[in-house]
C-alpha cells in the first residue's frame, strides 16, 4: 500500500514507480496446459493487464470453477480461488459484495459456465456486479478428456457423442445479450492477442459485469475446430467504433474484414452475435449506465458495535415483556 | 368509545360475579380457515399472555397449502398457545379450550387427537343457519357428534356481531376472538389494545382503530355472555424478558454475531428468518442476498467469507442437500461458514411445514469424502439466538463450517426469554489486512490443533491460490500421498481441539438412576417436562440435552455409566422392535442413538416419533414408562 502521509508528491510518484510490478511480478509457476492451448494467450493478456494498470497483487482475486481454464488462478501471483465446478460466479459475487476494494476476475470454461453453472451465468449477468468474466470457450470438455460441451458444433465426435453431437451448439452471446441488465458483452479469439488484450482492458474499466467469450483452440481434443477461421482470416470480422475499439493498421492488414458497430446498439449487437461465420471479434455491447446490484443492495448504514447495539435494543424493545406487574 | 373506556372498571365487578377458575396452566387453540387470521389472533394472544408475565409457548397450526379449500378438515390454520404460571418450554399435550371459526377445521383437530376429552369449544354459529343446506347439515351433524363425545361446545355469533362493526367479518373476526379470549383469561384490555396496535403497526391508523374496536367488542361480548373465566396467575419477575419465535431469534443472532452477509434461497420453514433479517439488516450495513438457487446461496456466502467476515446461509432440508458440495469446499479450503438448517420433514420434499429432526446425520457426515464440520443444535427459542453467535465464533476460530440445526417446532414457536444484553465480544473481529509474516504459509497447520492462520485477500504477502483440491501447507495442489494425509489429519484435529474446549453437559435430574433420556434440538422442553413429571412420581429418570452434536462434548460416557439404561428421544425415524421383521441385527436407530452407540459402545435404545407435530411431554412420559417397566 502507498502511504501518502508526510511525503512529497515526487516521493509518492517515485514510490509508485517502484511499486509497479513487471509482468514477472504477476506470474507464478509453469502452466500445465497443453502446448498451443488458448488458455496461455488469456493468461498472458491478463498478466499484461495487471502490469499496465498497476494493480496490486494482494488487491486482486482470480476466481475459477473447474476445468482446464479454471487452473488459471494457480498461475497468477495474486489471490486465487479455484473452487468447485460451475460455481465461480457466485463465489466471485460474494467476494465482490464483501470487498468493494478488490479487483475481481473470473476465469471459467464453456462447460463450467454454460452447462453446470448455467443458472449462475444468467443471474450474474442480471446482477451486473463489477467484475471481469472471461469464458474460455474451446467448445469441448478438456480436463475430463473430450466430451461434447453445450457450445460444441453439431456433429462433434466426442467420447459421449461418438456418432457426432446431436444438437446445434448454444450461442452464449445471444443468450447473454437477452438477459435484462446486461451491460458489457465482447467476443475475443485466442489467436488475435492484440484484440484480446484490448477487450480485456475495456472490460476491466467497465463499471459492471464485463462478459468476454474467448473463442479458443484446444489442440488436444479439437485440433481442427477453428481451422476455417485460421486459414481464412476474412472469416473473422473485427468490430470497431469511435466510441469503442479501433483497429491498428498491422491488425487491419492481417484481418481484412471489419465492421463498424456502435456497442450501444443492442439490437444490432444481437444480430451480429447470432453469426458464427464470419466470427465477430470485438465489443458487441456496452452500456455503462446499467445499475450494479452490488451497489444497490449495500446499505448506507455502517456496521459497528454501536449500530449493532442500537438495532438489537430497538428490536428487543418491540418484543419486550412487561413482567408480572402491569404498568398502567 | 365511551363504553370502551369504562370497560376496565366494570371488569372487576363483573369478574367478581363470575366464577373465576384459577389454573397453573392452560392450552388454548384458535383455528380457522387459512386467511381468516387465526394465526395472528393466536400470536397476539400469546404475546399478551407473555407481556402479562405468564410462561408461554405458542405452536403454529399450519396447513401445507397457502389457500386450502375453505371449511376443510385438512385446512386448519391457527395457533396453539400454552400459558402457565411458571416457565413453559413446549406446546404441551391436548388443548383445554378451542376457538373454532367453523366445524370442519375443528374436526381436523379432533381427528389429530389434539383436543383434551371434554374440553371447551367456542364455535362460530353462523353455519347453523347457512343458506347452503349441506353446510347447515354438516354443521349440525358435527355439533351433535362432538357434544355426544363429551365436548362442551358454546356457540358464539362471532360473524353476526362482527358484521355490526365491519362489512367483511372474515377480516376482523380474529381480533373479535382475541377480545373474547382476553376477557376469558382476565387479561388487561389496555395491554391487549397496545398489542393490536403493535401487530398492525405497518398498517394505517384507520385499520388499527377498526381492529381495536373489534377486540373491544369481543371482550365486552364475552364478559356479558360467557360464564367462562380463567385466571392463570403470572409469576412476578423483575427479569427483563422478550418474546420471539425461533426464526426471529436466529435473525437477531445473526445481527448480534457481527456477521454482515446472509445469502439464502426461499424455503419453508426457514425463510421467515431471512424475511425478518431483510427488514432489519440494512440498519447495520448488513445485506441479505436472495440467490438464484441454494448452491449459489452457499457459494456466495463462501466467497464473502473468504474475502471478509464470516457469512451465513439459511436453509432447510432440500436446500441443505443441495449445498453439500459447497460445504465440502469450505471444509477443504478452511473457509469459515455458518449454515443454518431449519429442519422439516424429509426425505425429498417431505413435509415442508411439519416438525422433524431428520438431518442430524447428514449434517455430520454430509458431503463426499471426509469433511469434518461442527454441528450444534438449538434447543429453545433463546438458544436459537445464542447458537448463531457461538457458531460464528467457532467458524472463525477454527476456519471451518458450523452447521446450526433448528427445526419447524422452534421456527414458529414463541416463548419469552431473558432479554439478551449485547456484548461487543460477540462481534466478529475486523478483517485482517496486515502484512503476512514472511515465510508463513496459508495452511501452516499446528501439529496439535490442526489450526492455521487464515489469509484474506488484501493482505500483502499472503497471495496464494485457494483450492478445493487436496493441497499442502502452501496451498499448492498436493500430488503426493503424505501431503493429502497431512491435510486430512489437520482438518480432523480441529474437531478434537474444539472438543477439548467444551464442558461436559449438565444432567437434568440426578446423576444416576434407572434411565437416562438423551435428546437434542427442539425436543428439550417436552423431554424435561416428562422427566419432571415422572420424577415427581418417584421415578429414577434423568435427561441430558446435547447442544454440540459434532464434536460430542466430553464426559458423556461417564454420565451414561451412572444409569442402568440409556434411551434417546428424537423426532426422526427408528425401526420398532415390535415390528415382526425387525430385530437387533437390522434395526435402524434414530440418529443420535446411532451416534452414541457407535462412539461409546453403549447399548443406547431409542424412542422416536415422526408425526410431523412437536413431540408432546405426555407421549415422552409414556415412552419412558414403557422403557422403565420393560414393556
Amino acid at each position: 500500500m502507498i502511504d501518502l502521509t508526510h511525503r512529497s508528491a515526487a516521493e509518492c510518484l517515485l514510490r509508485l514507480h517502484d511499486e509497479r510490478l513487471e509482468i514477472e511480478g504477476f506470474q507464478k509457476g509453469v502452466p500445465r496446459w497443453c502446448a498451443g492451448c488458448g488458455d496461455n494467450a488469456v493468461l498472458t493478456a491478463a498478466q499484461r493487464l495487471l502490469r499496465d494498470e498497476g494493480l496490486r497483487p494482494e488487491k486482486t482475486v482470480f476466481v475459477s470453477g473447474i476445468g482446464c481454464s479454471s487452473r488459471f488462478p494457480h498461475y497468477m501471483n495474486t489471490y486465487g480461488f479455484h473452487g468447485i465446478h460451475g460455481r465461480a460466479l457466485p463465489v466471485a459475487e460474494g467476494i465482490r459484495l464483501a470487498r468493494p476494494d478488490l479487483n475481481v476476475f473470473v476465469n471459467t470454461g464453456d462447460g463450467d459456465s454454460f452447462s453446470i453453472g448455467a443458472a449462475h451465468w444468467i443471474h450474474a449477468i442480471r446482477y451486473n456486479m463489477r467484475m471481469v468474466v472471461m469464458v474460455h470457450d474451446n467448445q469441448i470438455y478438456g480436463l475430463t478428456k473430450k466430451q461434447a460441451s453445450p457450445t460444441s458444433p453439431r456433429g462433434t465426435r466426442s467420447n459421449t457423442t461418438p456418432r457426432g453431437s446431436y444438437l446445434e451448439g448454444l450461442n452464449p452471446l445471444t443468450v447473454t445479450l437477452g438477459v435484462q441488465n446486461v451491460s458489457f458483452v465482447a467476443q475475443a479469439a485466442d489467436w488475435i492477442p492484440e484484440m484480446l488484450y484490448e477487450i480485456l482492458q475495456a472490460a476491466f474499466h467497465h463499471d459492471g459485469l464485463a462478459f468476454i467469450r474467448i473463442v479458443q483452440r484446444c489442440p488436444e481434443w479439437m485440433p481442427d475446430n477453428f481451422d476455417p477461421w485460421l486459414h481464412d482470416p476474412s472469416r473473422v470480422q473485427l468490430l470497431h467504433h469511435p466510441s469503442s475499439l479501433s483497429i491498428s493498421s498491422s491488425l487491419a492488414s492481417l484481418f481484412p474484414n471489419h465492421l463498424e458497430h456502435d456497442p450501444s446498439d443492442i439490437h444490432r449487437a444481437r444480430e451480429i452475435a447470432s453469426s458464427s461465420d464470419p466470427l465477430p471479434v470485438g465489443i458487441l455491447y456496452h452500456d455503462p449506465t446499467v445499475p450494479r446490484y452490488d451497489e444497490i443492495i449495500r446499505s448506507e448504514a455502517t456496521h459497528s458495535s454501536a449500530s449493532v447495539r442500537r438495532l438489537l435494543d430497538a428490536e428487543f424493545d418491540k418484543v419486550a415483556v412487561t413482567g408480572g406487574e402491569l404498568d398502567d | 368509545m365511551s363504553t370502551v373506556q369504562s370497560t376496565r372498571s366494570e371488569l372487576s365487578a363483573e369478574v367478581g360475579e363470575r366464577q373465576v377458575v384459577t389454573l397453573t396452566e392452560h392450552v388454548v387453540e384458535i383455528i380457522s380457515d387459512s386467511g381468516e387470521g387465526a394465526q395472528r389472533c393466536g400470536q397476539s394472544f400469546g404475546a399478551i399472555a407473555a407481556r402479562t408475565g405468564n410462561g408461554v409457548w405458542t405452536v403454529e397450526i399450519i396447513p401445507a397449502e397457502i389457500q386450502p379449500p375453505a371449511r376443510s378438515v385438512a385446512g386448519a390454520s391457527g395457533n396453539r398457545v400454552r400459558l402457565g404460571s411458571g416457565p413453559i418450554t413446549n406446546g404441551g399435550d391436548e388443548a383445554d379450550l378451542v376457538v373454532a371459526f367453523n366445524e370442519q377445521v375443528l374436526l381436523g383437530r379432533v381427528h389429530a387427537r389434539e383436543l383434551k376429552p371434554g374440553c371447551t369449544i367456542l364455535l362460530e354459529d353462523m353455519w347453523r343457519e347457512h343458506r347452503d343446506p349441506r353446510i347447515a347439515a354438516s354443521y349440525a351433524e358435527t355439533y351433535d357428534l362432538l357434544v355426544a363425545a363429551g365436548y362442551r361446545i358454546i356457540e358464539v355469533p362471532m360473524e353476526r356481531e362482527c358484521r355490526t362493526l365491519v362489512s367483511d367479518a372474515r377480516r376482523g373476526k380474529n381480533m373479535y376472538a382475541l377480545g373474547m379470549l382476553c376477557a376469558i383469561y382476565q387479561f388487561d384490555l389496555g395491554l391487549a389494545r397496545e398489542q393490536v396496535a403493535l401487530t398492525f403497526r405497518k398498517k394505517t391508523q384507520a385499520l388499527i382503530d377498526t381492529n381495536v374496536t373489534l377486540l373491544t367488542a369481543g371482550y365486552e361480548w364475552a364478559l356479558a355472555n360467557l360464564d367462562l373465566a380463567f385466571h392463570v396467575p403470572a409469576a412476578p419477575t423483575d427479569q427483563r424478558q422478550v418474546v420471539t419465535n425461533g426464526n426471529t431469534a436466529l435473525a437477531l443472532g445473526v445481527v448480534a454475531s457481527g456477521m454482515e452477509i446472509c445469502s439464502m434461497y426461499p424455503i419453508t420453514p426457514a425463510t421467515s428468518a431471512s424475511h425478518y433479517l431483510s427488514e432489519i439488516f440494512p440498519k447495520v450495513g448488513g445485506v441479505v442476498h436472495q440467490a438464484e438457487d441454494e448452491i449459489a446461496a452457499a457459494t456466495f456466502a463462501i466467497g464473502a467469507s473468504y474475502a471478509g467476515k464470516c457469512a451465513v446461509t439459511i436453509t432447510s432440508g432440500p436446500g441443505y442437500s443441495l449445498k453439500q458440495e459447497a460445504i465440502g469446499l469450505a471444509v477443504m479450503a478452511e473457509i469459515p461458514l455458518v449454515v443454518v438448517n431449519v429442519q422439516r420433514g424429509g426425505p425429498s420434499t417431505g413435509q415442508p411445514t411439519k416438525v422433524e429432526q431428520g438431518d442430524l446425520l447428514t449434517s455430520i457426515f454430509g458431503s463426499h469424502g471426509d469433511a469434518p464440520k461442527v454441528v450444534i443444535a438449538a434447543s429453545s427459542i433463546e438458544d436459537c439466538f445464542y447458537s448463531i453467535i457461538t457458531a460464528r465464533r467457532i467458524a472463525e476460530t477454527f476456519n471451518t463450517v458450523v452447521v446450526v440445526l433448528s427445526d419447524a417446532s422452534l421456527a414458529t414457536a414463541q416463548q419469552p426469554y431473558p432479554r439478551p444484553e449485547f456484548d461487543p465480544a460477540w462481534l466478529a473481529p475486523p478483517v485482517d489486512q496486515s502484512h503476512v509474516p514472511d515465510g508463513l504459509q496459508p495452511y501452516a497447520w499446528d501439529e496439535t490443533t490442526g489450526l492455521s492462520r487464515r489469509f484474506t485477500p488484501g493482505q500483502p504477502g499472503g497471495m496464494y491460490t485457494l483450492t478445493g483440491l487436496a493441497h499442502d501447507t502452501s496451498g499448492s495442489v498436493a500430488y503426493d500421498p503424505d501431503a493429502n494425509e497431512q491435510g486430512l489429519h489437520a482438518r480432523s484435529l480441529k474437531l478434537a481441539a474444539l472438543q477439548k474446549t467444551l464442558r461436559p453437559p449438565r444432567v437434568h435430574g440426578d446423576e444416576s438412576g434407572d434411565l437416562l433420556v438423551i435428546g437434542w434440538g427442539g425436543t428439550r422442553g417436552a423431554i424435561e417436562e416428562a422427566v419432571d413429571r415422572l420424577r415427581a412420581e418417584g421415578r429414577e429418570v434423568s435427561s441430558l440435552h446435547l447442544r454440540f452434536l459434532n464434536p460430542l462434548p466430553p464426559g458423556l460416557k461417564e454420565i451414561m455409566a451412572g444409569f442402568d439404561q440409556v434411551m434417546t428421544v428424537e423426532a426422526n425415524w427408528s425401526d420398532r422392535l415390535d415390528d415382526p421383521i425387525i430385530d437387533e441385527t437390522n434395526r435402524r436407530y434414530s440418529a443420535l442413538a446411532m451416534l452414541l452407540r457407535s462412539r461409546y459402545l453403549v447399548d443406547v435404545d431409542t424412542w422416536s416419533e415422526v408425526g410431523g407435530q412437536p413431540i408432546k411431554p405426555g407421549r415422552v412420559q409414556r415412552a419412558i414408562l414403557r422403557k422403565l417397566d420393560g414393556r
